[in-house]
């Protein structure tokens, strides 16, 4: 909370006159009740028209002062409130924006988008209602009192009394009853976790014939939900005729006392009806003050939440900060020779040695990978889901810092480059193909702002996205909507592929990034990149063979390790768990090489032929395989 | 259009009490909610600040609000005695919150001067009091006590039944709503219909009353001043309609802007892998700031604007105040009424008002409440499925007769036409085609979750019309693609099917399923309490089989997952599919080669169609669709 105090800045005077001139306008209303005892006491008894008609308008000109006071208190809490929160929003994104991808995944997108949007809405409201309210209702209850001991100390002393008893009941009752709300909270959620799963299992639960225990459940857990509710209403309910009771009785003590006083020539009858008025305003006060503290409570829920997110550190700092030192430690494991620098001037990426635990204390996601890259190759990624084949890819532009070991791209640690510097050099093409909304050009020149439509349409091309741009009216400035939902998943996919060619990398890497495409696109999509600039270095991650057989060289990953390393003749000869990969998704190569576990009978009888209408085809891409079986 | 709007405003304002005591509640959700429901996340969303979607709702409800309101009463009436008991307690307590200020009034009358004052008087009506402020006080209890049980027992018996629809709707109605629709309105639209209820409860009737009884008691005391406070009292109401209408057109900025930040921030945060792969971050900070500066703009004029109902209310009703104060005053003096008369008209004046905003502000949420209402009951009210047959089928020996059988999910797009199929016990029939040919649809027809719309389907010789849907659905294993696991330990989710399956049983049927290997692992084994994030999509394939494999039904309907499952996983799954399999008739939704070459009959699908069957040889050589599907399918090694 303190830290986020600092937001308030420039709005400082506005935070402090907001609150002040809502005390002033509390003084107006205080005012008031000794202004009708006057009335009472010096006019009616007197029978004083004039004096009357005199404080009458006494009462008008505070009534008015009332007013400016507290819009005047209003614009400064609108505009300190709304300041304060627009800094601080402004802060937090850009704080957010510079998250490393693993304090991304630390903190979680989903929670940082709450965050940044109802919390400190959240916040901005507490704020607001802190400046206006915070100090009017206590300022009113003690001034009341603090009046009341004006007109008779012996009658104010009932106010003594009353209000910290009135101020403990309330504050009791909102202490029990605030973790009983956040218990029915829970139980609601539970009844709709149920609610949903009968939903998204209906098929399942009408297959298993269970409708009626689903139902027997839920029954179970809605009683329990409206049993809390009515138990906590119940106590809530007592906030209302508690006060009422104990100031109502406070008042039968302050007539009873005020009478004796009067009785004793002490008081008047005005002041009596002053003082009755106070404890009128006081309860009213007393009430708004404790919805009051609830709205403040929520927005200091959310400011913490919101605080929170500023602990997280960023996580990574690029060169600039601290040249000097990271120089010398290149420059000491560099190694000298000419011979060594002709062969950095061909290696693309180089990983010596290198692990990754994602958690300081957690397992390694990859361990002692070391591998070299040249210039212009192309690299199959293999593995099973979890084997750490994005892991892989995502330590090559510097996502996440190694452990251990060091990652090298043109011969240089990724450590040492400038952050844009390094970027300039990849196209990357992640997993879940990600569109913005905006116009397809607008999407495909965040790879090069200057690209030029000729250069939009070659990457197009290449990504195999050109019909899917001619397919729409608008062509390039066909809008897509957020997250591309009017996009299918190959259509978003190839048109990420097209966003990273046009910034022409000298790396690309295609993440597992044509998944959503038929294999003949996919295959026709990897001819078009092969046939680019010669130098571009490629890696392929996937978990179709297929894909990647063509590769100058396939790294097979197993449990965050490299288990093999080679061409595809290579590993079907040397590597077990290729070889696995492999024949699970061409079962019928496995019966014709001999390997037949008598599992599939049939496979084996036509597996001959099968073997040669593949030979004959092989070279004739045509229609779409993979929807076709999909 | 603008009236609402006033209403929704000064509700928001008067109101703060009753958001207030749900609070923490509401932000609870918004912790949980989180990777959770989208959907409520959504509700939350636009419940910040946005008039737009609250006024859609009451114009929904203006069409049919009477309606409902009638069906919301009719489930009222199951707690008549309560409901008559709160209207008297709430008439209870209002006279005699009323009458106190009298008594008060009285027994400072008795308060003359100096050496005047008549004890004795100010005595017995000050005892007089006490006892009615305990009786009020004992009455409000219980009142809000009963206000409570009603409001919530009514949205328990709604929730229950909407639980029993949704078991018994059709699928054909759960397939077009989305889920996120149907669990808002069973869990969202429900309770704001009992916050409406609890508040119309508390506050309609007592405000109503509170009105009444006012008039009435100011009229007694004086006739002018009473008929000068009814007359200046609408004065407030016009101030405050008239800021409303004002703020409403920068509260309709404020959120249209809040929505595009929003929808910004969801993008670039929600992405932001991809953000900073690209180093778009700058960009994307740029395009904030310009839309936060706006987004400032438009809020401190809304905050500010609306921030002054308050004051100008209270303003005028300070004049009011003065007035009375002024006219009280003289005719004090001119004998017609008491100090302690004035007292009295001075703190109804003061109290006159807020019974109307409480009313306004129940109306608005009343309004709400009840085209939330329309919606939960729209649902209830939805015809269920048709009635089942009582007729209970044996198990099945496993042949299947599918007799010219006609299906289309819409009129005007057929689907299956005059279709036929003859499947003797034991066969395996294998259903290819691309995604989205509607494969799904033949399972739905066997399970009957949906209805022919001519022909018949017959397992055995039993119609599967003619006899119960849980007698038919017995009689088949299914596992679906789409892995649906239920919130709960692995043991529940296994025996779903029998929930008197021993633990030998389950751990048989595990290792058979080959789930053992993973469950074995987990830390609570059995008892591991699962969710959707706790196991691999894998994982959770093997126990959906494992479900199966525990009851093994005649019949199985297996899908094929596409979905990427690692290598080892896929083979263990389909081990335990062969498993399964052997002797018993089975449909499978194939996606892998040598499923479907060991299929005795393939069914191929194209645009929802049944384009060919046969078995592998002879769809080959028929040189159709099938073989050149079947073809492309080597281009993969190629």
């Amino acid at each position: 909370m303190k830290r986020l105090m600092r937001y308030i800045k420039g709005y400082e005077v506005q935070s402090i006159l907001a609150p002040l001139f809502k005390l002033f306008e509390a003084l107006m209303d205080l005012l008031v009740p000794i202004v009708v005892a006057r009335i009472i006491d010096n006019g009616i008894a007197m029978g004083n028209s004039a004096y009357v008609w005199k404080y009458f308008w006494l009462l008008i000109l505070l009534a008015a002062l009332g007013l400016a006071f507290s819009i005047t208190a209003q614009w400064f809490a609108a505009n300190a409130s709304v300041g304060f929160a627009t800094a601080l929003r402004k802060d937090l994104f850009s704080h957010v924006q510079a998250f490393s991808y693993s304090a991304l995944d630390k903190a979680g997108t989903d929670t940082l988008i709450t965050r940044m949007t109802s919390d400190v809405n959240l916040v901005q409201s507490g704020v607001n209602m802190a400046l206006r309210l915070l100090l009017r209702s206590p300022f009113i209850v003690v001034g009341a009192m603090i009046m009341s001991f004006t007109i008779d100390v012996k009658c104010a002393l009932v106010f003594a009394v009353a209000i910290p008893l009135l101020s403990l009941v309330v504050a009791g009752i909102m202490y029990v009853t605030i973790p009983l709300f956040k218990k029915a909270q829970a139980a609601l959620d539970n009844v709709l976790g149920i609610t949903r799963e009968n939903l998204t299992g209906v098929r399942v639960i009408r297959a298993f014939c269970k409708e009626e225990d689903e139902i027997a459940e839920f029954d179970v857990r809605n009683k329990e939900l409206t049993r809390l509710n009515e138990f906590v209403g119940r106590i809530s309910a007592l906030m209302n005729p508690m006060t009422f009771l104990m100031v109502n009785v406070a008042t039968i003590f302050l007539i009873k006392q005020g009478a004796i006083q009067v009785n004793l020539g002490i008081l008047k009858q005005g002041d009596v009806v002053a003082m009755y008025n106070y404890m009128a305003q006081m309860i009213v006060e007393l009430i708004k003050f404790a919805s009051l503290v609830v709205t403040i409570n929520k927005g200091l829920a959310g400011a913490n939440r919101v605080a929170d997110v500023f602990e997280i550190k960023p996580g990574m700092e690029f060169k600039g900060s601290n040249i000097s030192s990271r120089n010398a430690y290149s420059s000491n494991s560099g190694v000298g020779s000419a011979d060594k620098k002709q062969d950095d001037n061909l290696t693309a990426v180089k990983f010596n040695n290198v692990s990754l635990a994602y958690n300081t204390s957690g397992e390694e996601a990859v361990s002692e990978l070391d591998f070299t890259v040249k210039r212009g190759q192309t690299i199959g990624i293999i593995g099973a889901t979890g084997s750490g084949k994005s892991t892989l890819v995502n330590l090559i532009p510097r996502f996440y810092d190694v452990t251990s070991g060091e990652v090298m791209v043109d011969g240089k640690n990724v450590k040492d480059y400038d952050k844009n510097e390094l970027l300039s050099k990849f196209g990357i093409v992640p997993q879940k193909a990600v569109l913005f909304a905006g116009t397809i050009r607008d999407n495909l020149l965040w790879g090069n702002e200057a690209a030029t439509d000729r250069e939009i349409w070659k990457a197009l091309d290449t990504a195999q996205a050109t019909e899917v741009v001619k397919g729409k009216k608008e062509g390039l400035d066909y809008y897509i909507e957020q997250n591309g939902r009017n996009l299918s998943g190959g259509q978003k996919q190839r048109l990420t592929i097209a966003r990273a060619l046009i910034k022409n990398p000298s790396i690309l890497i295609l993440d597992d990034s044509a998944s959503a495409l038929d294999f003949a696109t996919d295959a026709k999509l990897r001819s078009a990149i092969g046939k680019l600039d010669k130098d571009m270095t490629v890696f392929i991650v996937s978990q179709r063979t297929s894909s990647i057989r063509h590769a100058d060289n396939i790294l097979v990953m197993d449990d965050g390790r490299i288990v093999g390393q080679g061409t595809h003749d290579e590993l079907m000869n040397s590597c077990d768990v290729y070889q696995e990969i492999y024949y699970s998704q061409f079962p019928e190569e496995k019966t014709s090489n001999g390997n037949d576990n008598g599992n599939d009978k049939k496979g084996k009888d036509i597996s001959m032929s099968e073997k040669d209408d593949k030979s004959a085809e092989s070279n004739n891409v045509t229609t779409s395989g993979k929807e076709v079986l999909a | 259009m603008s009236k609402k709007k006033t209403k929704r405003k000064t509700h928001s304002n008067n109101n703060r009490k009753k958001n207030g005591n749900n609070g923490n509640a509401v932000n609870k959700k918004t912790n949980n909610i989180v990777g959770k429901s989208s959907e409520i996340k959504q509700n939350n969303k636009t419940e910040i600040g946005n008039p737009l979607k609250d006024n859609k709702n009451k114009s929904n409800n203006n069409a049919g609000s009477l309606p409902t309101m009638k069906k919301v009463l009719g489930i009222i009436g199951r707690y008549k005695i309560l409901l008559i008991l709160s209207i008297v307690l709430a008439a209870v307590t209002v006279v005699l919150q009323l009458y106190i200020p009298i008594l008060f009034g009285d027994a400072i009358d008795g308060i003359i001067t100096e050496g005047r004052v008549d004890f004795d008087m100010v005595g017995t009506f000050l005892s007089k009091t006490l006892l009615l402020i305990i009786i009020t006080s004992v009455a409000t209890w219980i009142m809000n006590v009963i206000n409570n049980r009603l409001a919530y027992r009514v949205v328990q018996d709604i929730r229950a039944k909407a639980i029993r629809q949704i078991e018994h709707l059709p699928l054909a109605f759960l397939d077009s709503h989305s889920t996120g629709d149907i669990v808002g309105r069973v869990i969202a639209d429900t309770d704001q219909l009992s916050d409406g209820l609890l508040l119309g409860f508390t506050q309609l009737f007592s405000g109503i009353i509170t009105i009444l009884v006012t008039i009435v008691f100011m009229f007694s005391k004086n006739v002018i001043i009473s008929l000068m406070v009814i007359a200046l009292t609408p004065v407030s109401f016009i101030v405050a309609r008239f800021i409303a209408t004002h703020t409403y057109k920068m509260f309709q900025k404020q959120t249209h802007t809040r929505g595009q930040q929003t929808a910004l921030i969801e993008e670039m945060i929600g992405n932001q892998k991809v953000v900073k792969a690209f180093g778009y971050e700058d960009k994307a900070a740029k395009r904030f700031d310009v839309l936060n500066k706006e987004l400032q703009e438009y809020s401190r004029k809304a905050v500010f604007y609306s921030s002054l109902t308050n004051p100008s209310t209270r303003a005028v009703n300070n004049v009011i105040y003065a007035l009375v104060a002024l006219v009280g005053a003289n005719r004090i003096m001119a004998g017609a009424l008491t100090v302690g008369g004035l007292s009295v008209l001075l703190a109804y004046a003061n109290q006159y008002m807020k019974p109307f905003n409480d009313i306004s502000s129940v109306i608005t949420e009343l309004q709400n409440a009840l085209a939330c209402a329309a919606r939960v009951f729209a649902l209830i009210e939805e015809k269920p499925e048709k009635k089942d047959s009582p007729q209970i089928m044996d198990m099945a020996k496993g042949s299947v007769t599918i007799d010219d059988v006609s299906f289309s999910y819409t009129k005007n797009q057929k689907l299956i036409e005059h279709f036929s199929l003859d499947v003797k016990p034991g066969t395996r029939v294998a259903i290819v085609g691309p995604t989205g040919c509607g494969k799904t649809t033949f399972i739905n027809l066997l399970m009957r979750f949906y209805d022919v719309d001519s022909g018949q389907i017959k397992v055995d010789d039993w119609g599967i019309k003619d006899v119960s849907r849980h007698s038919l659905r017995r009689n088949y294993g299914m596992v679906l693609q789409e892995t649906w696991l239920k919130n709960g330990t692995i043991r529940d989710n296994i025996a779903f099917g029998n929930s008197e399956a021993t633990d030998e049983d389950i751990i048989k049927a595990a290792k058979e399923a080959h789930s053992w290997e993973f469950i074995r692992r987990m830390p609570e084994k059995l008892d591991t309490v699962i969710n959707d994030n706790s196991l691999s999509q894998g994982q959770k394939q093997l126990l959906c089989i494992t479900r199966v494999m525990l009851l093994l039904p005649p019949m199985l309907i297996l899908d094929e997952a596409t979905s990427s499952i690692d290598t080892r996983t896929e083979v263990q799954i389909q081990e335990a599919f062969n498993k399964m399999m052997k002797g018993r008739t089975s449909f499978i939704v194939a996606h892998r080669l040598s499923t479907i070459r060991n299929a005795d009959v393939i069914l191929v699908m194209k645009d929802g169609k049944i384009i060919e069957q046969g078995d592998h040889e002879t769809l080959l050589a028929k040189k159709g669709f099938y073989a050149k599907l079947y073809n492309s399918q080597f281009e993969q090694s190629a």
